[in-house]
């Protein structure tokens, strides 16, 4: 065996394990313990939204189930691109592929013309369960073409962001993919269009560093992870234990990055409330003139 | 303005720093509905003493920033009794900047003894953070209109009072700096802050006579009237371009 079988094999069983334990973060049975509280408790307390009934934390969700809960009104926006391997990394094809069987999406982002009752936006959720949501040069694409056609439809856009960062497997593209899709947001906000982001947990890493921190209003759910650096790198810098509440939502919006922290529940009312305010404004219609 | 007494100067800056005055927070409920507080400079922190946001006056969007003393103990600890910090006035500036783009008019509503004069302030540059706050009024293409209910208190207000219209309520104050200070460095005394109070000419009637406010609205606040006077007052605006309403607001300060 060469050691480059050797490396694709050893590969493959690290990539296997790592599936498989995305696989098992995807709640099932009839137990549910919270990640944030570590309370347990019976899967119908979950309520319509997956939210720790004790501490309101909002579990993760793959991106169609998130769709559901948003609006039945929706078309989806390039299903058809294809992901390529850049790096002709060992096992990657395998593991994209399995990630598209877990999550029913090409990328590990769905975007799409979406109703919110009769409020047109462009609509663009990450999915945790796809490689973590990292950003690979598809969902870069996916994303900057989200803003281009809100541009050029004069769309609000609606994007929520969920990512471990970028995809490793594809190297200095993924790293590209933040410029690419920040420059569409620029361009969507220069033409005086609204853009709200949803921080939902976990968004880290490039994500965060790029388009997840741009948006004109910025929410974030209870007790979401948002940062840059992990926190296993950062303790290992610094030599110290970080306080348990470091990255989250509530911290975030102390250190002033965060407008709202809006419950899961409440999120479809507050955005459609956002949307309304943002885009109804006779002022506005002499001000253009 | 009901002109039922002669007040002392030294009485208005009582009447001004009143604990009494009406809540921020209670003033934004009865002004605007939907009202959404938006957080954080986007940069380091969020100060409590500054309060933004977006809501709607009577039918339109609107955004507000208001600077907060608070209500309780820790709240007034907390905004260090409504003075802002440089992470206010760039929350501020974040949110002006956000109404022009959605081109929405901007009511500033203060009440503050001047921005704190705190170390990790200094530090962060307040002298900065207002410097852009008024530059960033200076151009807005949208709308300003500020009022004035309590303490105006010297660059920690102008840098939410660079406005198209300053208003001021009846027991308000607007000064270069507090009669105390003033005393004490003009004659070394902070216990002849009466007789400053008198010649510094901080009460809304010699701001009017001055030009530096336009209007005097009698207390208590008629929050249902006040809020027909912005409407009004923004649909005025709002006729003019941008451009026009810029060089107004220029000339407005220029004549100083
Ligand atoms: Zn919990």
């Amino acid at each position: 065996m060469t050691w480059f079988n050797r490396l694709k094999d050893y590969s493959k069983q690290q990539t296997d394990k790592l599936l498989n334990r995305y696989l098992t973060q995807i709640p099932s049975g009839i137990w549910r313990e919270c990640p944030r509280c570590h309370s347990r408790f019976y899967y119908r307390r979950f309520g319509n939204f997956d939210v720790c009934p004790e501490c309101g934390y909002g579990f993760r969700l793959t991106a169609r189930k998130r769709l559901r809960m948003l609006t039945k009104d929706a078309v989806e926006w390039d299903a058809d691109l294809v992901t390529k391997d850049p790096l002709s990394f060992p096992g990657y094809s395998e593991k994209l592929q399995r990630a598209q069987k877990i999550t029913k999406l090409n990328e590990s982002v769905w975007t799409g013309l979406a109703l919110l009752d009769k409020r047109s936006v462009a609509l663009g959720i990450m999915d945790p369960y796809f490689i973590m949501g990292s950003l690979g040069m598809i969902t870069g694409e996916k994303l900057a073409r989200l803003f281009e056609r809100a541009t050029l439809h004069e769309l609000p856009v609606i994007l929520f962001t969920a990512s471990g960062g970028a995809r490793m497997q594809e190297g200095i593209h993924s790293l590209m993919q933040m410029s690419k899709v920040t420059a569409a947001v620029n361009r969507h906000r220069q033409a005086g269009l609204l853009y709200i982001v949803v921080l939902t947990d976990p968004t880290t890493g490039g994500v965060t560093a790029s388009f997840a921190m741009e948006a004109d209003i910025t929410i974030a759910e209870p007790k979401a992870l948002i940062g840059f650096a992990g926190r296993r790198v950062i303790e290992q810098t610094v030599k110290q234990k970080l306080p348990a509440d470091f990255q989250s939502a509530e911290q975030l919006q102390k250190n002033g990055f965060v407008d709202e922290i809006v419950p899961r529940e409440h999120l479809t009312e507050e955005l459609k409330l956002l949307l309304d305010m943002n885009q109804s404004n006779a002022w506005r219609a002499n001000h253009d003139k | 303005m009901t002109n039922k007494e002669k007040v002392s100067a030294a009485e208005v800056v009582k009447r001004a720093r009143s604990d009494n005055k009406t809540d921020s927070r209670v003033m934004i409920k009865q002004l605007l509905t939907d009202f959404r507080e938006f957080h954080g400079d986007r940069n380091s922190a969020d100060d409590p003493a500054i309060i933004g946001g977006i809501g709607r006056l009577l039918d339109r969007s609107v955004t507000l920033i208001s600077t907060q003393k608070g209500h309780d103990v820790e709240n007034r600890l907390a905004t260090h009794f409504g003075s802002p910090e440089p992470w206010g006035y760039r929350k501020a500036i974040r949110l002006m900047k956000q109404a022009e783009l959605f081109c929405r008019p901007v009511v500033t509503l203060i009440n503050t003894p001047g921005a704190f004069p705190g170390m990790d302030a200094e530090k962060a540059g307040q002298g900065e953070a207002i410097a852009s706050c008024i530059a960033t009024m200076m151009n807005l293409k949208v709308p300003v209109i500020s009022l004035i209910f309590g303490e105006g208190g010297s660059g920690g207000a102008l840098a939410l009072a660079s406005s198209d219209r300053v208003w001021m309520t009846e027991h308000s104050e607007y000064a270069v700096l507090s009669p105390e200070g003033f005393a004490s460095i003009l004659w070394k005394d902070a216990k002849r802050s009466s007789e400053a109070a008198e010649v510094m000419g901080l009460t809304p009637a010699a701001l009017l006579d001055a030009g530096v406010v336009e209007q005097i609205l009698p207390e208590p606040l008629d929050l249902v009237g006040l809020r027909q006077q912005l409407f009004s007052a923004f649909n005025e605006l709002f006729a003019l371009t941008p451009d026009a309403l810029v060089e107004q607001r220029y000339q407005r300060f220029r004549k100083f």
